[in-house]
């Protein structure tokens, strides 16, 4: 640690970091718009300045910009001294000369970097009367709103969009007083992480297209910490609430898993929350004449309690999309044997698999954060920028390990990031991919191999038994012994190599090949070590449900149609979207009673016996468990109508009517999560991964609204002239009001993340332990699974045997593929339209030209498609889009194509 | 004017159409230097240009050797760009000296990469210079066809190649680093220093950028030594300085001189005084960027530190009697810059030369720092109303709180080059621009 002075006193600081990050660190006011943490320093928009004194005897000193500064031993600085404080408000005085003053009409407005910041530096007058620049704004899609009017030239957005993300279609054009930040011409933003512009953004350039539709200030929004549902990886939302609807979803900052950022997938696809199929009332949709009937609680819950004592067989389908205690429960109420996923059996085996492989080798499944620092990548088979879109963004930071090792050789300090720019240049670190079809990881690759998922996992292996022989051989078209050795080398030398693999092939064999590749490391390896292993697995809760146990869906289809089931109880799934509306009619038909609870009607639910409506995640409590075995909570945002509640909670009620006495104990969400602990070992550490309940702050809990929160007196006015008392939260810490303690609460429970003189998301630094560190208290969540490590066995890679036909290959879309998000509008505006994607030699050996229509079945499922060529496709591949509309999913698993008339 | 035939070095060829021949600049005894430098250790090359005191002749005037001695002694990878993008308003030495001298260019250039051990080498010259660039690029062709380029030159196994770029015509990318970016194939950024492009310059590799009349004296410090090197100048400067007169002159030109000549020596015997018996008003000593001198300023020697330091210069001020901090409480006078010396007569209208300064700098801003993006466009559109008449009461301090605000605060040096002027024309010329700044209309708002 070094010394260092500001304005006369002295403090502690870490040499490796720049003034700026320590000065905000430290508690002062610095006002600041070019650094991000995420980003570093460019030293562009000269507003950070102090002034740095040679000595103790130097009173004049020289300014200087804190974020180029480093924090030097003896360094002696000024936050306060006259020559540094005139700049900074100059600085903001020059960036307010063209900034529209429309602040009461801009959705940036109350959590806007740029008014924080001009108040912090003390800009109350304009000398400037000339006419301010104005510019010509786009049209960036359906999620992202420009007005570049506003733009205060900071160059966060390129530097984000580009650098970091690697994405291609922003830029910053023209030069002088007339930057443009825009596309070259208008049109969606193509790069999946575009929404964080939102944040990175300093003031409203780039706003949240969908909350402008439902437009709410922040000081208005009720927030709680909460998971995002839309993939396995498991991002950290805050999601904001108003009038009983999601207003948007920001990025929650973890330390350890996505950091500042979100997938738009993540951001954008809250919007099912109110779609239109949302089911607010349990319904019998087949009553009187087969026409749907709203039923009291009463009503369906006797129903469904009737269905359960009435039934000699009733089994379970469970959901990767609901919470480990809605599973739990169903679980609990039908017992292990008759609980099955809601997942075809290529998707659940991947799940398994991985599951027990990260359970059962010495490879450690490593935090968002973690692959982000690992310095030698393979890839086998995901696509991982649809898939998991976050972890694709961790690999882009990844890629720039080595390169960045480099500069810090060349003397440039980790945070100076104009500089590593031009000591990295177009240097990348060892990255492999192994892929059925081009994806957008592609560009930053070292190599890139394009292969079946059979050949995929046979490479795998191959490359494992070069590190190490003890890696049983498999027959199987392979890749050249150079391509093999250059993998194995870069896994052997890299400081911390990283193998990575996902369900997206629908090849458990390429979840094992994977798991053998990290564990063959640690033979070749001088310090033993595996190396690092991570899943891309498809549901927010994948991990959680495969934790729980449990058969395929295909197997409950089978069960059903040897009679062995009487009843089906639904849990959030839509069966006809995994096995087809024919397969899943039938199931429906054999079983004679089903139950759905669910918050989206669906074809499955308008089938069923009774309907319940369950919350969603911003509705309810619960555990999801995350890709790395990490176990988050969400928390409810707010309290639902009634009688909308959790699955779990509508379990609880018809369990206890029906006799199912240990429902009973789950008084709330921490009693059932701390059965399901108990009964499950794996589950044990589940309420350890937020603070309990009965947490406290000078004997108050914590607020979910900001204490400006406005109009809560007249919000229900219309209903009842009284004010209603705010719903009670005996599950969480949090209150659903803006009463509550006036202490900032740990990180891990801070809802609006706001601090005096910061209202917007940069507030952030007042709730870090240290910049870009844990927050402060700690991160939320609790990793539930950890490697064996040695001895372990290698897994069995079971290749298919080689066949003519094309080898099924899911397509995996950030925007379509993801059940609850495709309901979005935004979301479903950039979802691509349903095709069938061939290698053009395959398509003409098959006589296909593009757009012919080609029938494609599985299962009982069936679908018709045109043909789009893409010859970066691997030959003996059909690539079919995962879980659009009319494509049930089970196609693009197993699908067989019909070809010849 | 007979100093300027005295002190002909690098200049010597302009007019002779022949000498960009390869054969004549041979038979004139060229490349003979570049063998000689083959000979020598490339450490001593460097001693001896460090002991010349030859300094930067794109503006900074930073001694070369010393630049160059900050290239990592291990480095592997080393390039030398050859800055070529003259830009400065009132210079145009660099075209010249390509035009009519090639082969001296390339020639200096071969042993500087010699010296450094730079490999492959560039010379990024600017846009607009159409009758320049193909002479070059023959003039390079030739030399390669000699053997004087590429992988094994004249048989000493030292490889070295030099490549052409032409530039867009950005006047930033004349900045060392704004240059390395735009070469990069990058928006022409200034880069901010430290790292410096000696240790981290084009394609992140070490690099050193001189400016194309450095380069040129090179091949003289081999023949003659440092010793002569040193003499012909004065001072901590070594060599000719070779000044571009340009203005209300009768005749304006390009001049290689000693630079113990003063500003009024070189106005009344080098270039015959000022045009229509006028009197001089105004000097801009060294490219549009530099703070000027008003007549009574002149007797100073056009050399780099006298420029600098010289009392009988007025420092610049910030308003009355507030002289501008060049930081550490240095007083700024003026300085000797990139040579182009622009002259204007008695009749010249000082707050539209001033407001013609500035927009130049705010056109030529590249948009990444903040006082010099939105300051010099602040700058130019009150300086333009003041010009035009239309001044508001108040803007002349409006002008240089701005212009004070720009200054020392941006990235590179094009914040300075906008602020100084503005100070300068307001510290020697104030007078001027508050006569034209009319009383304020009835209920007009301030």
């Amino acid at each position: 640690m070094a010394t260092i002075w500001i304005d006369g006193v002295s403090y502690e600081a870490d040499p490796s970091r720049n003034l700026l990050a320590v000065i905000l660190e430290l508690g002062f006011d610095l006002p600041y718009f070019c650094w991000h943490p995420a980003l570093g320093s460019i030293g562009a928009c000269r507003q950070c300045a102090i002034t740095q004194f040679r000595g103790e005897d130097d009173h004049q000193g020289q300014v200087v910009m804190a974020c180029m500064t480093p924090a030097a031993e003896g360094a002696r600085v000024s936050i306060d001294h006259a020559s540094a404080a005139t700049l900074r408000k100059s600085v903001i005085e020059w960036l307010m000369v063209s900034h529209p003053h429309d602040c009461p009409v801009c959705d940036e407005g109350g959590e806007c970097h740029l008014q924080d910041m001009t108040v912090m530096a003390g800009h109350t007058y304009r000398r400037s009367r000339l006419p301010k620049r104005t510019y010509i704004s786009q049209d960036l899609g359906p999620l992202i709103g420009h007005e570049m009017n506003r733009c205060i030239q900071c160059y966060r957005c390129v530097r984000f969009y580009r650098e970091y993300a690697g994405g291609h279609d922003l830029q910053a054009m023209g030069t002088r007083d007339r930057i443009y930040f825009g596309r070259y011409q208008d049109g969606p933003l193509e790069s999946e992480f575009a929404g964080n512009l939102v944040e990175i953004c300093p003031t409203g350039v780039f706003t949240d297209k969908t909350q402008a539709r439902h437009y709410t200030r922040k000081w208005d929004l009720q927030t709680a910490p909460s998971i995002c549902t839309h993939c396995g990886v498991g991002c950290n939302i805050n999601p904001g609430e108003r009038y009983g609807a999601l207003r948007r979803v920001r990025a929650r900052y973890h330390g350890a898993v996505n950091g500042y950022f979100l997938c738009d997938r993540g951001r954008y696809g809250y919007e099912f929350e109110s779609s239109d199929r949302r089911i607010r009332v349990p319904l019998a949709p087949r009553g009187e004449q087969n026409q749907a009937e709203e039923l009291s609680v009463q009503a369906a819950v006797t129903r469904v309690a009737k269905i359960l004592t009435s039934s000699r067989r009733v089994i379970g389908v469970g959901s990767p999309r609901a919470t480990i205690e809605s599973n739990y429960a169903l679980q609990r109420l039908v017992g292990a044997d008759g609980f099955f996923h809601a997942a075809c059996a290529e998707e659940h085996r991947s799940s398994l698999a991985a599951l027990d492989a990260l359970r059962e080798g010495p490879s450690r499944s490593p935090a968002l954060r973690e692959i982000e620092r690992c310095d030698a990548v393979v890839v086998l088979g995901e696509d991982l920028t649809q898939s998991a879109p976050m972890m694709a963004l961790a690999i882009r930071q990844a890629a720039l390990a080595i390169p960045r090792s480099v500069a810090e050789r060349q003397g440039i300090p980790p945070w100076h990031d104009a500089a590593i720019r031009e000591s990295v240049q177009s240097a990348r670190g060892p990255v492999f991919l192994l892929s059925p079809a081009p994806t957008k990881l592609d560009d930053l690759a070292t190599r890139v191999y394009r292969k079946t998922p059979r050949a995929i996992a046979a490479a795998g292996q191959a490359i494992a038994r070069a590190l190490d022989p003890q890696v049983p051989a498999l027959a199987g078209d392979e890749m050249d012994r150079a391509g093999i050795e250059e993998i194995a080398r870069a896994l052997t030398v890299a400081e911390r190599p990283l193998v990575v693999a996902g369900s997206g092939t629908a090849s458990e064999a390429v979840i094992n090949a994977a798991a053998n590749l990290a564990w063959a490391t640690s033979a070749a390896r001088e310090d033993d070590r595996a190396a690092e292993l991570a899943y891309a697995l498809p549901w927010a809760n994948s991990a959680g449900l495969s934790l729980l146990g449990g058969a395929p869906l295909d197997e409950a289809l089978a069960a059903a149609e040897r009679g062995e089931v009487d009843a089906a109880i639904i849990l959030e799934s839509d069966l006809d979207r995994i096995a087809g509306p024919g397969p899943a009619e039938r199931f429906l038909g054999q079983v004679r009673h089903a139950v759905v609870l669910d918050h989206i009607a669906h074809p499955t639910a308008a089938r069923a016996d009774v309907v319940l409506p369950a919350a969603t995640f911003a509705e309810g409590h619960g555990h999801l468990v995350n890709s790395e075995g990490r176990a988050q909570r969400q928390m409810a945002v707010f309290s639902p109508d009634e009688p909308i509640r959790e699955s779990w909670r509508w379990l609880r009620e018809a369990m206890m009517l029906a006799g199912y006495d240990e429902a009973d104990s789950w008084t709330g969400a921490e009693a059932i999560a701390e059965a399901a602990a108990r009964d499950h070992p794996a589950l044990a550490r589940l309420p350890d991964a937020q603070l309990s309940a009965d947490f406290r702050l000078g004997g108050a809990k914590v607020a979910r609204a900001p204490h400006r929160y406005s109009g809560r007196a007249a919000a229900k006015l219309h209903l009842n002239v009284l004010e209603p008392t705010p719903p009670r939260d005996n599950d969480s810490p949090l209150e659903f009001s803006m009463e509550g303690s006036p202490v900032l609460p740990p990180g891990k429970i801070e809802t609006t993340f706001w601090a005096p003189g910061w209202s917007s998301p940069q507030a952030l630094t007042r709730f870090q332990e240290e910049i870009d560190g844990p927050l402060r208290g700690g991160d939320p969540g609790v990793r539930l699974i950890e490697p064996a490590g040695e001895p372990f066995a290698y897994r069995d890679v079971a290749l298919s045997a080689p066949s003519p036909e094309l080898a099924p290959t899911p397509v995996v879309a950030a925007f379509g593929s993801e059940e609850l998000s495709a309901l979005a509008p935004g979301i479903a505006a950039l979802a691509p339209r349903a095709f069938l994607e061939l290698n053009p030699r395959d398509a003409a050996s098959l006589g296909l030209a593009d757009d012919d229509v080609v029938s494609v079945r599985a299962r009982g499922a069936s679908a018709r498609l045109s043909v789009r060529l893409e010859p970066g496709r691997a030959q003996g591949t059909a690539g079919i889009p995962l879980g659009l509309e009319d494509i049930p999913v089970a196609l693009s698993f197993a699908g067989e194509l019909i070809t010849g008339s | 004017m007979p100093a300027d035939v005295d002190t002909k070095i690098i200049t010597r060829q302009f007019g002779n159409e022949e000498a960009k021949n390869i054969e004549v600049y041979e038979s004139l005894g060229g490349y003979r230097q570049l063998r000689r430098a083959l000979g020598m250790k490339p450490e001593d090359i460097k001693a001896e240009v460090k002991a010349s005191n030859l300094r930067g002749r794109g503006g900074a005037g930073f001694p070369t050797g010393v630049k160059w001695g900050f290239v990592p002694a291990d480095a592997e990878d080393v390039y030398l760009v050859c800055n070529a993008d003259e830009s400065e308003p009132g210079t145009c030495k660099d075209r010249e000296l390509m035009y009519w001298d090639p082969h001296q260019l390339l020639e200096g250039m071969i042993i500087s990469a010699y010296a450094l051990g730079a490999r492959n080498n560039y010379i990024y010259i600017r846009g607009e210079m159409m009758r320049e660039t193909p002479v070059l690029e023959k003039a390079i062709a030739d030399a390669y066809e000699r053997r004087y380029l590429g992988e094994d030159v004249l048989g000493s196994g030292f490889a070295c190649h030099i490549t052409v770029h032409r530039g867009a015509g950005a006047y930033i990318c004349g900045e060392e680093t704004a240059l390395l970016e735009s070469l990069e194939g990058k928006r022409g950024w200034p880069r901010l220093k430290p790292p410096f492009p000696a240790v981290v310059g084009v394609f992140g590799k070490p690099t050193v950028v001189n400016n194309v009349e450095t380069l040129c004296n090179i091949p003289y410090i081999v023949e003659h030594g440092s010793q002569w090197f040193a003499d012909l100048g004065v001072g901590r400067s070594g060599g000719t300085r070779i000044v571009c007169m340009s203005g209300h002159l009768e005749r304006p030109g390009v001049y290689e001189l000693p630079m113990t000549l003063t500003m009024r020596q070189l106005i009344d015997d080098v270039c015959g005084g000022i045009w229509k018996g006028r009197e001089v008003k105004c000097v801009i000593p060294g490219g549009s960027s530099m703070p000027p001198m008003s007549a009574d300023e002149l007797d100073v020697p056009c050399e780099f530190d006298a420029l600098m330091t010289d009392e009988r210069i007025k420092p610049v001020e910030v308003a009355p009697g507030v002289p501008f901090d060049m930081g550490g409480g240095k007083e700024l006078r003026t300085m000797a810059g990139s040579g182009g010396i622009m002259v204007m007569d008695d009749h010249t209208d000082i707050p539209a030369v001033c407001a013609r300064v500035v927009e130049f700098y705010h056109h030529e801003s590249c948009g990444q720092c903040t006082p010099c993006r939105e300051g010099t466009g602040w700058l130019a559109k009150i300086s333009h109303r003041v010009a035009k008449g239309e001044g508001r009461p108040g803007d002349v301090d409006l002008m240089a709180s701005i212009a004070d605000g720009i200054a020392g605060n941006t990235i590179c040096a094009l914040g300075e080059a906008a602020a100084w002027p503005v100070l300068g024309f307001l510290t020697k010329f104030r007078a001027e621009f508050e006569a034209k700044i009319k009383a304020p209309k009835e209920g007009a708002a301030a």
